[in-house]
């Protein structure tokens, strides 16, 4: 049994304790946003935070983040009631096929609760480990920067593109 | 929408059950390839074309169903690969419907329930199934009016559409739903329906939010890797070392014992796992590998010699062009010879399906491109008629192209057949995408150009090499399970085909206005390398080399670029672009500081399809040999824009990932195999290099034909690079990518 700490709640799992925390999330957990991408520490896609540090779900034993703090994108807000790095996404429009983003998000989402007050650079650095191959990169900057302008309190700020402003 | 919810519960005898409206059949047409023509010759020989794939499914029903309720259903052959149209197509019904896109249910490529529109590729989704959406909801809209006229006893001329009801004079009104009967839209398309004008649109043109982003960013089901039906079995595949490795020795006894393994699969060359759980199908793949023996063979060409190899191997010549006469008297003759590497999709999430056999019949989960067409090479590969197979678009990470989808359905619906009832997913690991899936060719191109006294070009020679870009489905021999298994199906055979849409060939005649052309293609039928359709196909390489030609004949005549190229050009569209990219880049002839640059480029899409335009600016780092665009406009037409912030965000992506073809990327192989099995062997854009700004101008076009636009920037944004470097640095380079090591090479540092 492992026991594991996910958006705050406990859960006690019958997993070979040697498997990639991705999968239990995945699998076990029916957690969609952690993506597989590479397995191999490469790409990002499979990002989550776990006690508030962006780690590659992909290469970390699940027996190592046991009674640890992890946080997915699931643990950000729900489509009825997104928190503001999810708003920010919507917002922005950033997003393409979108396989990336949960990842991004979570990268993003960990340097912000480090550094509420993070530069436009710091962000670009931050992301660095983090792969697109839509091409999303310049709205996935805007879109960070928005949350952290939302998480500050600050609805202006950025300009939202026209399609954040469509409903119908 | 097709969420990834468990298994068939819409087939399409449930789908209708207890409905108002019946769909009764459509037509099942000839597939649509890219670089294709659609319609057979003839097909439609007595009657006008109708408009986009109205051509191939002529009948309203198979495009939109109206429930006595009044709900609204809209099919299109075409899947959301992360191009927006999952929101686009909806706005394009909702504006001849009368109603809002949120209130229209859309289902996508699925071949129980959709027009069959061949391939969602070459920016043609719009252009294809958002021209016949458009035509067949105003057609509906009609009928709906005719219907209402009768019902009302009120003449047509005095009743109109308004949210999902007819209404009529002194308050006289009829909902959609009260007006439907059974089969009343089993009718064919007329090819002169009125469409609604500009001026009055709700929809087209308007911002709405993508309407699948929200789950994406929430966790929400959203791809093929996210379903999980009630016995889904993990399955995964063990390749060949290589290509054409042949399987000597497999002692399967120890995989078998492994905890949770429930089929360990061997079919020829072809093997594959299938486990209770994920990470135990992960083990028993790793062991599998492990025992498994396989003789190689060294059948690649040399990477660091494909000119040769590629001038070698041709086994015919076609004609592109010939117009004028071979050659005309000048003052000034120049030549250049350009090369490109072979380049991956490089889809972030590795390929993946799920399959199930089910009484005999198969049904497949695919992010495939094409439903159809994948559905005719898996059935012929499992020795089943087609109609016991089911192929079911659901996403997947963004493909850019033919990549692993194909090929992964395939394997998926193999295995299925092993463990029957059971789903089974299969997922393909990083080394498996990026050494099977097909890559973009490799290509040689050699230009010349005569130039008269005032500088401008009298002749123009262009010739290039390459394979064919399009190995798609096909027979079961394009599959690689098919190509593994023991019936071994041969791949296809490679045939040269010179098409006004271009394969090899897309954009190898010059838009620009030249009295006397001649342009062949060298086609090589011998695909050592596996190849594919990637992003734009032969235009990323041809624009790359007919635009820095552009600017070594501009500097020779003396003139600025962007004059040359005005001069150059005809077509008010084409000039349009460029003009306003120009502008707002802010293009001028100022010196700039040491090893920065400006360059510009323009293509029209397939010669025929949307215009862009794009300037960039770019700094070298001569020590480092490090190229870093940081300021990149790019003007863009695409006919009418239906979603102009899709169309912004799908060139921005369009000239990022053209960046990082140009700037970073190769496959490697040595003679026997590839030798790019992940990120750090196949380097790609990262963060630090993204540039600084990234602005798309949209040039709308209300009420003209829609073009498509997601290949539009892979072209011109090469171009623009290389002009770029030649303006910072005095020197050009000819080969792509522009690395680090060909950037010190070329500056000799």
């Amino acid at each position: 049994m492992v026991k594991l700490n996910v958006n705050g709640t406990s859960h006690d799992l019958d997993v070979d304790p040697a498997t990639p925390l991705l999968y239990v999330l995945r699998n076990d957990l029916k957690l969609n946003g952690a993506k597989f991408g590479c397995g191999l520490g490469q790409c990002g896609a499979c990002t989550v935070m776990v006690d508030g540090k962006p780690v590659f779900s992909c290469l970390t034993p699940t027996m190592l983040v046991e009674g640890r703090e992890i946080k997915t994108v699931e643990g950000l807000g729900t489509i009825d009631d997104p928190g503001p790095m999810q708003k920010a996404f919507i917002e922005q429009q950033a997003a393409q096929c979108g396989y990336c983003i949960a990842g991004m998000m979570m990268r993003a989402q960990a340097l912000l609760e480090a550094k509420p007050d993070a530069a436009d650079a710091d962000i670009r650095q931050a992301l660095e480990p983090n792969l697109c191959r839509c091409g999303t990169h310049m709205r996935i900057l805007r879109a960070v920067a928005r949350a952290r302008d939302l998480m500050q309190g600050k609805s202006a700020g950025i300009t939202a593109p026209a399609a954040a402003t469509g409903r119908g | 929408m097709n969420a990834p919810n468990p298994l068939p519960d819409v087939t399409r005898r449930g789908f209708l059950a207890g409905a108002g409206a019946l769909v009764v059949s459509f037509a099942i047409p000839a597939e649509a390839q890219e670089g294709g023509v659609s319609t057979a010759p003839g097909a439609q020989a007595a009657k006008p074309k109708l408009p986009g794939s109205l051509a191939d499914t002529p009948s309203l029903d198979a495009w939109i169903r109206i429930d006595a309720d009044g709900s609204i259903t809209v099919f299109t052959g075409k899947a959301e690969l992360g191009q927006g149209t999952k929101t686009s197509l909806r706005q394009i019904a909702a504006e001849e419907l009368e109603v809002e896109p949120a209130s229209i249910k859309l289902v996508t490529a699925d071949t129980a329930l959709t027009p069959n529109e061949g391939y969602t590729a070459g920016s043609q989704t719009i252009q294809n199934s958002g021209t016949a959406i458009r035509h067949a909801s105003a057609q509906v809209r009609q009928i709906l009016i005719a219907k209402a006229s009768q019902k009302l006893g009120a003449p047509v001329e005095a009743l109109k559409a308004q949210a999902g009801t007819i209404v009529g004079p002194n308050g006289a009104k009829a909902s959609y739903g009260e007006l439907v009967s059974a089969e009343f839209l089993h009718v064919d398309a007329a090819a002169d329906t009125k469409l609604k004008p500009p001026a009055a649109y709700h929809a087209i043109g308007r911002p709405f939010a993508r309407v699948d982003i929200p789950a994406k960013v929430t966790g929400g089901n959203a791809y093929v890797q996210d379903m999980r039906p009630p016995g889904m079995v993990h399955a995964r595949v063990v390749r060949p070392p290589s290509y054409g490795a042949k399987l000597t020795d497999f002692a399967d006894a120890a995989v078998k014992a492994m905890p949770g393994v429930i089929a360990v699969v061997r079919d020829g060359d072809f093997l594959a796992v299938v486990a209770e759980q994920e990470f135990q199908a992960v083990k028993a793949m790793r062991a599998t590998a492990a025992v498994a023996k396989w003789q190689e063979q060294p059948e690649l060409p040399d990477q660091y010699d494909l000119p040769a190899f590629l001038e070698k191997s041709v086994s015919e010549i076609g004609t592109v062009t010939s117009v004028g006469a071979e050659s005309a008297p000048g003052a000034k003759t120049l030549q250049a010879q350009f090369t490109r590497a072979y380049q991956m999709h490089g889809s972030i999430g590795p390929s993946s399906a799920v399959a199930m056999l089910d009484n005999g019949l198969t049904t497949v989960w695919t992010h495939t491109q094409g439903v159809y067409p994948d559905r005719k090479a898996i059935a012929q590969m499992l020795g089943v008629p087609e109609e016991k197979v089911r192929c079911i678009h659901t996403e997947g990470s963004g493909c850019y192209g033919h990549n692993g989808a194909d090929d992964a359905a395939a394997d998926a619906a193999l295995i299925a057949q092993k463990v029957p009832g059971k789903p089974v997913r299969v997922q393909w690991m990083r080394d498996q995408e990026h050494l099977w899936e097909p890559y973009g060719p490799a290509m040689l191109t050699r230009a010349s150009a005569t130039l008269d006294q005032s500088g401008n070009i009298v002749s123009w020679h262009y010739d290039l090499w390459s394979n064919s870009h399009g190995t798609r489905p096909g027979s079961a021999g394009s599959l690689v399970a098919g190509r593994l298994m023991a019936r071994h199906f041969p791949p296809d055979p490679a045939k040269l085909q010179i098409s006004p849409l271009g394969n090899g060939d897309r954009n190898a005649i010059p838009l620009y206005d030249v009295p006397n052309q001649r342009v062949n293609w060298h086609f090589i039928a011998d695909m050592p390398v596996r190849v594919s359709s990637l992003r734009s196909l032969g235009a990323y390489c041809n624009v790359f080399s007919i635009e820095s030609f552009m600017d070594e004949l501009a500097l020779a005549a003396n003139a600025d670029p962007v004059e040359y190229r005005l001069r150059h050009l005809k077509d008010p569209r084409a000039k349009k672009v460029i003009e306003v990219a120009a502008e707002k880049f802010g293009w001028s002839k100022d010196s700039l500081p040491e090893g920065r640059g400006r360059g510009f480029a323009f293509a029209k899409y397939k010669n025929h399809a949307a215009y862009l335009a794009v300037a960039l600016e770019a700094d070298v780092d001569s020590d480092s040999g490090a190229i870093k665009v940081s300021r990149v406009v790019a003007a863009v037409d695409c006919g009418e824009a239906v979603a102009p912030d899709s169309i912004i965000n799908q060139t921005e992506g369009g000239i990022l990932q053209s960046m990082s073809w140009t700037l970073y990327e190769a496959v490697h192989f040595d003679r026997t195999r590839i030798l790019s099995p992940d990120w750090s062997t196949y380097s790609i854009l990262r963060f630090s290099a993204v540039p600084d700004s990234v602005e798309v101008q949209v040039v709308d076009n209300p009420g003209a034909p829609y073009l498509g636009v997601a290949e539009a920037a892979q072209g011109p944004t090469a171009g623009a690079i290389a002009n770029a470097f030649r303006s910072a640095t005095g020197k050009r380079i000819y080969d792509l990518p522009y690395t680090r090591e060909r950037v010190k090479g070329v500056l000799g540092v």
